[in-house]
């Protein structure tokens, strides 16, 4: 069979009319398609792809299986490693990890991994199946969870395949951490797939307790020592928004990106009056960063009727931090890149509304300590950029309420818990951590491959104790 | 669900009502708050607590109707419940018994936050003058429930029908002249009161201490909407808050901010007019 050097194309909303609706961008895989694309997979006996894939997902295997057409075989091999992945084939840096080293990128595109993924999660999703809860041994030992993104569920899921009795306490009124405040419905539907995913893992028997604020409720120690919990995992996620310290970032119409999003995506604010929740924004929007989140506000500005919406970023286009797919619907949205340029003050009129954002012109110099090249300001190059609404999209510190709360469990200068890269074991006993709350700011799939590693350890753990 | 056990109209569009909910009750401390959603549409209102009580298990809210939520929540009875209910959130107030004289100011709907405060004080075995603000006497609030727990109280109303004539700032000026020796103000009401209260106390060297209720969404350190400017530094009411060293508060951008969605918030109330307030 002759090599198909690309990847089969996913069908996608047309740029023009997705701009203006909050529905699915990327529509997926097709039978016909997603079986073409996984026959494009030449088996390699030593597969490059799945040492790239943090949770170890057997990725030759279940392509085979999409060959042959035995979806539910290729879902189920998937979720031995993943419990989320109609999640992560929608979310997941592919191009980084599992596709980056496939065999076929010598000659051309790699397989299309993530869609397949995507493919077979939704056909399971789909097909609506009884999910069999776990039977729990009367002498389970428990496991407290506190968050329920990505790293929580995962280890929650893990664990109670194992036979633990695990339960996720969620501080905010629905579960799914970023993916339910963070990520946009046009890129994660939430009630079509992310509620559903959580549902599963709920009818497999995981107990989730929303509206209950770990440190403030109930402390790690009590958990332990009162609540019966024989181990504790903390994935409590990103946390306070960074601002840039910059004058002006307290004028009305200004937001982190974090507080846009969760307005938007959590409170469904694009439904409002419908729904209670407000955004004040006005019709120019500049979005300050260069991420997957950033591009997320710049996407989310249009659709909630912006008329133009400029990224601003003091670096140029080749150190985006976002995905490049990203970038690129971005673009053909209508977003405009203004790359090498720095915000150096907010600018507001008479009621302390945003009026202009001064930047400043960048150009590279010499690499710095991330090894990308370090920006520097052009001396008088300043000026203003017309907008009346501006968006902080340059990350988070950490969430200070567990850790304060937990003594005996060290974080670094930054707030960040101490964890161990490999076990997720913190500085306390019995208490383990995993995603943003230990490693600042990442992605989805990163927190589910440590809330994978805690969920092994753990298991180790109580082994050890019984 | 979260059931509402009790539920009393203390004056015109100002409500009483306690929530069941154990947990919170069990650990809530003077200073802190809760957040609230009234139903599945609803947004997440903050409110400061008014009172707990761990035996019955339930927390004291004291709302006035001014947007769609607080409409919608006035609207529900004993026996109904509001679906999300989060706490406690933000840290506790700082009480010891070393700390002297205490004046507690509460303005408006303010005393309802000021009374647990006030009374953790009284407890711990300071000499606490209250001093209560209004517009007009028939929409004073916790009058005996403060009397309770005061060594002194002292009311003041705009329009003089009850107590002294004027704004707190005056009760606080008459202390003052009479010679009493203030160690610390702690003081709850709209921005423009506390602002007024610091200005008094600032060149007077007396430590105010103000309890703030900026815009939040989640309220539980995430989204940075509560971000207030405390000296040279930016805060975030929820998690480092709600109570700052009020001389070190820029009061005008907070009033400022507390503006920022004036419009949505006249076109939501409108909207719950028009449907209904079962939404």
């Amino acid at each position: 069979m002759a090599l198909v050097l690309e990847k089969h194309k996913m069908p996608e909303q047309d740029p023009q009319v997705r701009a203006h609706n909050f529905q699915e961008v990327a529509l997926g895989y097709d039978e016909e398609t997603a079986v073409a694309e996984a026959n494009r997979c030449l088996g390699c006996k030593n597969p490059q792809c799945r040492p790239g894939c943090p949770v170890g997902i057997d990725i030759p295997a279940f392509i085979g299986k999409i060959k042959e057409r035995d979806f539910d075989s290729a879902i189920s091999i998937i979720k031995e490693s993943s419990s989320l992945p109609a999640v992560c084939g929608r979310v997941c840096p592919q191009e980084n990890q599992c596709e980056k080293n496939c065999v076929l990128t010598h000659k051309g595109e790699s397989v299309a991994i993530g869609r397949l993924e995507r493919f077979v999660a939704d056909y399971q999703l789909d097909k609506n199946e009884e999910v069999k809860p776990i039977e729990f041994a009367p002498d389970a030992q428990k496991v407290a969870i506190i968050g329920a993104g990505p790293s929580g569920l995962t280890c929650a899921g893990d664990l109670a395949r194992k036979g633990y009795k695990v339960t996720i306490f969620e501080a905010l009124h629905v579960a799914g951490g970023v993916l339910s405040y963070g990520i946009p419905e046009f890129r994660l539907p939430k009630d079509k797939i992310v509620k559903r995913e959580i549902d599963n893992l709920q009818k497999m028997g995981v107990t989730i307790e929303v509206n209950s604020i770990a440190g403030r409720l109930f402390t790690v120690d009590e958990l332990m020592d009162e609540m019966g919990f024989d181990a504790v995992f903390v994935g409590t996620g990103a946390g306070l928004p960074h601002f840039m310290n910059i004058p002006g970032e307290s004028l009305n119409g200004v937001y982190s990106s974090n507080e846009f999003l969760t307005r938007c995506n959590l409170m469904k604010a694009y439904d409002f009056p419908n729904h209670a929740t407000p955004i004040a924004m006005g019709k120019k929007v500049a979005v300050v960063g260069g991420g997957n989140v950033a591009m997320d506000a710049a996407r989310t500005s249009l659709r909630l009727g912006a008329d133009k919406v400029y990224i601003v970023y003091r670096r140029s286009e080749a150190e985006l931090p976002a995905r490049a797919e990203e970038v690129h619907h971005a673009k053909e949205e209508g977003i405009d890149f203004k790359l090498l340029n720095n915000p150096v003050e907010i600018i507001g009129d008479e009621n302390g509304w945003v009026k202009s954002l001064e930047c400043i012109r960048m150009e590279l110099g010499e690499p710095d300590a991330s090894g990308r090249r370090r920006p520097v300001a052009i001396e008088g190059s300043e000026f203003e950029l017309d907008v009346d609404t501006v968006i902080m999209a340059i990350g988070n510190g950490p969430n200070p309420i567990v850790a304060s709360t937990t003594p005996g469990m060290d974080t670094n200068k930054r707030g960040n818990i101490i964890a161990d890269e490999e076990t997720g074991a913190t500085t306390k006993e019995g208490v383990f951590a995993g995603g943003d709350i230990v490693t600042g700011a990442a992605t989805v799939i990163l927190a589910m491959g440590a809330g994978k590693k805690a969920a092994a350890a753990i298991d180790e753990y109580l082994k050890s104790k019984k | 669900m979260f059931k509402i056990m009790y539920k009393k109209e203390l004056s015109p569009g100002i409500f009483h009502m306690d929530i069941e909910a154990p947990r919170v009750a069990k650990k809530a401390k003077a200073g802190q708050f809760i957040v609230l959603r009234v139903d599945e549409k609803g947004e997440r209102i903050p409110l400061t607590i008014a009172d707990f009580d761990v035996e019955k298990g339930t927390i004291t809210l004291i709302f006035q109707v001014l947007g769609a939520s607080t409409m919608q929540l006035s609207a529900l009875n004993e026996g109904d419940s509001i679906v999300d209910f989060a706490g406690p959130l933000g840290q506790p107030s700082e009480i010891n018994g070393n700390m002297g004289t205490v004046v507690c100011i509460g303005g408006g709907i303010g005393v309802a936050p000021v009374y647990p405060i006030a009374r953790a004080m009284h407890e711990a075995g300071n000499k606490v003058i209250s001093i209560m603000g209004a517009k007009t006497k028939d929409i004073l609030i916790f009058e005996d429930k403060m009397r309770a727990i005061s060594d002194e109280v002292i009311i003041a109303t705009d329009d003089g029908s009850y107590g002294v004539k004027g704004f707190v700032t005056t009760a606080l000026q008459q202390l003052v002249d009479r010679g009493e020796k203030i160690d610390q103000v702690t003081a709850i009401g709209p921005g423009i009161m506390m602002k007024s209260v610091c200005d008094a106390t600032r060149p007077l060297g007396i430590k105010t201490i103000v309890s703030l209720n900026p815009v939040m969404v989640d309220g539980t350190g995430m989204c940075g909407g509560c971000r207030v400017q405390v000296g040279d530094e930016m805060k975030f009411a929820c998690v480092d808050g709600p109570e700052f060293d009020g001389h070190l508060v820029d009061f005008n951008n907070l009033m400022s901010r507390g503006r920022m969605f004036r419009e949505q918030e006249a076109k939501a109330k409108e909207h719950v007019c028009n449907i209904g307030l079962g939404r």
